[in-house]
């Protein structure tokens, strides 16, 4: 090793122990990083949704001056969808106080969970993580609007049973497939299924995606065709969606009855070409810039050249409207605790209170720019879900289309395993900290 | 000038055997273990502790159990990960089976288990070499992966199916669980590898580790001159694994708080397959080199546009990440095929002839 070397280590040593230079939290600021993740498998998923967080946060600094007043500082940092690189990231902002973290990752999120209490930052994990964090009287730090997985299977379920014209009672004697990535994700939905194919009648046949085969499903289509499902339900992420629909596609399978969870993009729809018409997806939230805040993001952040979208077209799209919607929960989260307090900085613990307090209205909706974008958001101190409802949206060869009206969950099938299980939460990880939080009557 | 050993006189085999027989050595590592448990822990913030110092020690200790395989025994292993995974819900079994009983002992004890499993799948060591062996282990990496996700009895039936890692106490200060600060989970990762890299350290210069290097040198030889080889193999695989077990607890515990499978991927393998090519095969402190070259120098080439100033994108800097790590690891394994701990080898006797060299 030469001299230079050594000094070059020399410097990198100072530059760890020395505090960072200029510290982000000013006095007048709100600091909110963003996990996000343009690189890696992943980031075919992960760079939309991190460009629709950003634009929004930006937007608003841009044309309001911040909320309230209060500048916004975003900061993205790199996760990769990879545990170790998130928790790097949240290690790091974490001196600069930030208001409220969003893992985008349920890896991610689980270590946080116990963390977030302690550290009195807020975890907003959006439709994934820990789904048993929607009971707000045991998690009070972690929130998860709009829907957690379990409500979104008994979504699908339901629509099913209307196209096969009726109730859930229709459900009888169908055969229906499902499709997981053979993780905590995708398994989730297991004990649900084992217990409403009881009851109401169904016969699920289930077909586990390895992680590392998500590029590799021949053998898991060619039991589909054998047992030939009336249905089939996804429940995939990355790569695992796009080759998912390209199978069914090779295996003619009908693509009207091939139904998933929220996470596929058009891009996994589009790369089947004209077979995978007709395929469907759940969604919260509209799909396209037809609104006006989204003309406002293209007029004051896009145009300016302050995205890094790759092109006016990626503006609307499925997972960038699911950023937007990310961020619209924080910034109305940080003006509800700016409302609940009085103050115009707030820390962690006020954005805490404003997401249980958060009520987003159709008016507000109408006042942010997103009048008709989705429907109407309200958590409390007990309920940190929300359990609101969905819509199926089918794909027509370049975009998808809403085809059906919100559908809200069966949520006497999924609150008592809610119940059971963030008691068994606490149980397991005893001594679980009974909620101190005081709750904002509202 | 400096470091010379003149007028050093070793009075005693013991002392003429010392893995350390330099005074100089002495103190340097003297100096190490002090900035270490001292210097560290007092000026250190929780950033430094939490995600760099913390992750360092834990991946070398597992560079260590990989190194006590291939480079000491020179089996190729690719389950190291899987192994480290054997560790981790071992420990979190046993936390939660018997919460009374001190948590650093169940993380010392999953090494056993780790152990234990290595030894059933380093059996086919003793008739397959190599890269075949490679493969033989791999598919231990993939077998005890599978097994992370649809065993639910391993993991308590959670529904999020991973290992949540409980609060747990030692002298009624927390070290495991959200309210354990950097500085206690740091001191405490920093004793059990300090502790287990004296013992490694003795065990590949005594008797057990000149059996290994005599059979990873010539196998046939080995046996010839009376080493029994598969003992000698098996306890290279027990040995290993019982360090990759003992590093992936720490993990779970100490550093990650929660882990789901793929925490154990194969990338894990790999990645410190390569902090032991890198870092130097056959050396303790190469062990070390590589972690610190694979894990800390991203953390200080992603810190640098931020130090400096300069307005780059996050994700841009991961890119640049990459190049130039990857940059970095062709360019030592140009410069020295064997490894930091050779270049640094090379330093020493450098030092030793310093100002005049012949």
């Amino acid at each position: 090793m030469s001299l230079k070397n050594w000094l070059y280590a020399l410097s990198a040593a100072a530059s760890l122990t020395l505090p960072a230079v200029h510290d982000a939290q000013a006095e007048d600021s709100i600091y909110v990083p963003l996990f996000t993740y343009r690189t890696g498998p992943f980031a075919g998923s992960g760079t939309p949704i991190a460009n629709g967080m950003h634009d929004y946060l930006t937007l608003l600094n841009e044309r309001d001056g911040g909320i309230g007043g209060v500048k916004l500082i975003v900061e993205e940092c790199e996760t990769g969808y990879d545990t170790k690189k998130g928790l790097e990231c949240y290690e790091s902002v974490k001196p600069k106080k930030p208001v409220i973290v969003n893992p985008w990752s349920t890896g991610i999120t689980l270590p946080l969970i116990p963390k977030a209490a302690v550290d009195k930052i807020p975890v907003l994990s959006m439709a994934y993580g820990l789904s048993a964090s929607a009971k707000g009287d045991t998690f009070p730090w972690i929130f998860n609007p709009p829907a957690t997985y379990w409500d979104g299977f008994t979504q699908i379920l339901q629509y099913i049973a209307t196209q096969e014209g009726g109730g859930v009672e229709k459900l009888k004697g169908k055969k229906i497939g499902y499709i997981y990535l053979d993780a905590s994700f995708g398994r989730e939905p297991l004990p649900l299924i084992e217990q409403l194919s009881k009851e109401l009648g169904f016969e699920a046949k289930l077909y586990p995606v390895a992680a590392a085969d998500m590029q590799n499903q021949s053998s898991q289509w060619l039991s589909v065709r054998r047992d030939k499902p009336d249905y089939m339900i996804l429940y995939g992420w990355g790569a695992l969606n796009a080759t998912a629909v390209k199978e069914a596609v090779k295996t003619n399978y009908p693509m009207e009855k091939f139904i998933s969870i929220w996470w596929p993009s058009e891009d996994d729809a589009k790369g089947a070409g004209d077979g995978a018409k007709g395929f469907k997806t759940l969604n919260w939230h509209a799909v396209g810039a037809d609104f006006p805040l989204l003309a406002d993001i293209q007029k004051h952040v896009v145009d300016a050249g302050k995205s890094q979208v790759s092109g006016k077209d990626k503006v609307g799209q499925v997972l960038y409207n699911r950023g937007i919607y990310n961020s619209m929960l924080i910034a109305e989260a940080i003006r509800k605790a700016q409302e609940i307090t009085g103050n115009k900085v707030v820390t962690g613990e006020d954005v805490r209170r404003g997401l249980e307090g958060l009520n987003i209205d159709e008016a507000r909706l109408k006042e942010i720019g997103l009048e008709g974008f989705t429907s109407a958001v309200k958590l409390s101190c007990a309920d940190h879900n929300g359990h609101f409802s969905t819509f199926v949206q089918s794909w027509n060869g370049t975009t998808y289309e809403k085809v059906s009206d919100y559908i809200a969950p069966l949520s006497d099938k999924v609150g008592p395993l809610l119940d059971a299980d963030a008691k068994a939460y606490a149980e397991k990880n005893a001594p679980w900290p009974a909620r101190s939080e005081a709750c904002d009557a509202s | 000038m400096f470091y010379r050993e003149t007028g050093q006189f070793k009075q005693s085999y013991a002392a003429d055997q010392a893995v350390f027989p330099i005074l100089q050595d002495r103190i340097g590592l003297a100096i190490i273990l002090l900035v270490a448990f001292v210097v560290v822990p007092l000026f250190g913030n929780e950033f430094l502790l939490a995600s760099v110092m913390v992750p360092f020690l834990i991946l070398s200790l597992g560079a260590i159990g990989i190194n006590i395989l291939v480079g000491y025994t020179g089996l190729l292993s690719l389950g190291s990960a899987a192994f480290m995974g054997v560790g981790a819900y071992s420990a979190y079994k046993l936390s939660t089976i018997f919460p009374g009983v001190n948590i650093l002992v169940w993380i010392l004890c999953s090494g056993f288990f780790a152990a234990g499993v290595g030894v059933l799948f380093g059996l086919p060591s003793l008739r397959i070499k190599g890269f075949y062996l490679a493969v033989a282990t791999l598919a231990a990496q993939f077998f005890l992966q599978w097994c992370f996700v649809r065993i639910s009895w391993l993991y308590n039936d959670n529904p999020s199916g991973a290992i949540e890692v409980p609060a747990r106490t030692l002298f009624g200060i927390a070290i495991t669980g959200p309210s354990a600060t950097p500085v206690t989970r740091y001191l405490v990762v920093l004793a059990i590898v300090v502790v287990m890299t004296l013992l490694a350290s003795n065990i590949v210069h005594g008797r057990i580790g000149r059996t290994w290097m005599a059979v990873r040198d010539m196998d046939i030889a080995a046996q010839l001159m009376g080493i029994r080889l598969l003992p000698a193999k098996l306890l290279a695989f027990a040995v290993s694994s019982f360090y990759c077990g003992v590093s992936g607890a720490l993990m779970v515990f100490l550093w990650l708080g929660a882990a789901e499978p793929s925490a154990f991927d194969i990338k894990l393998s790999f990645l410190l397959l390569f902090m032991v090519i890198i870092g130097g095969l056959g050396s303790m402190i190469g062990s070390f080199f590589g972690a610190a070259l694979i894990h800390i120098l991203p953390i200080v080439i992603r810190m640098l546009p931020e130090a400096l100033g300069l307005p780059i994108a996050a994700a841009t800097v991961e890119h640049l990440t990459y190049l130039i790590v990857g940059g970095l690891i062709i360019f030592f394994l140009i410069v020295e095929p064997h490894g930091l701990a050779r270049l640094w080898q090379i330093a020493k006797q450098k030092l030793r002839v310093w100002p005049f060299p012949y």
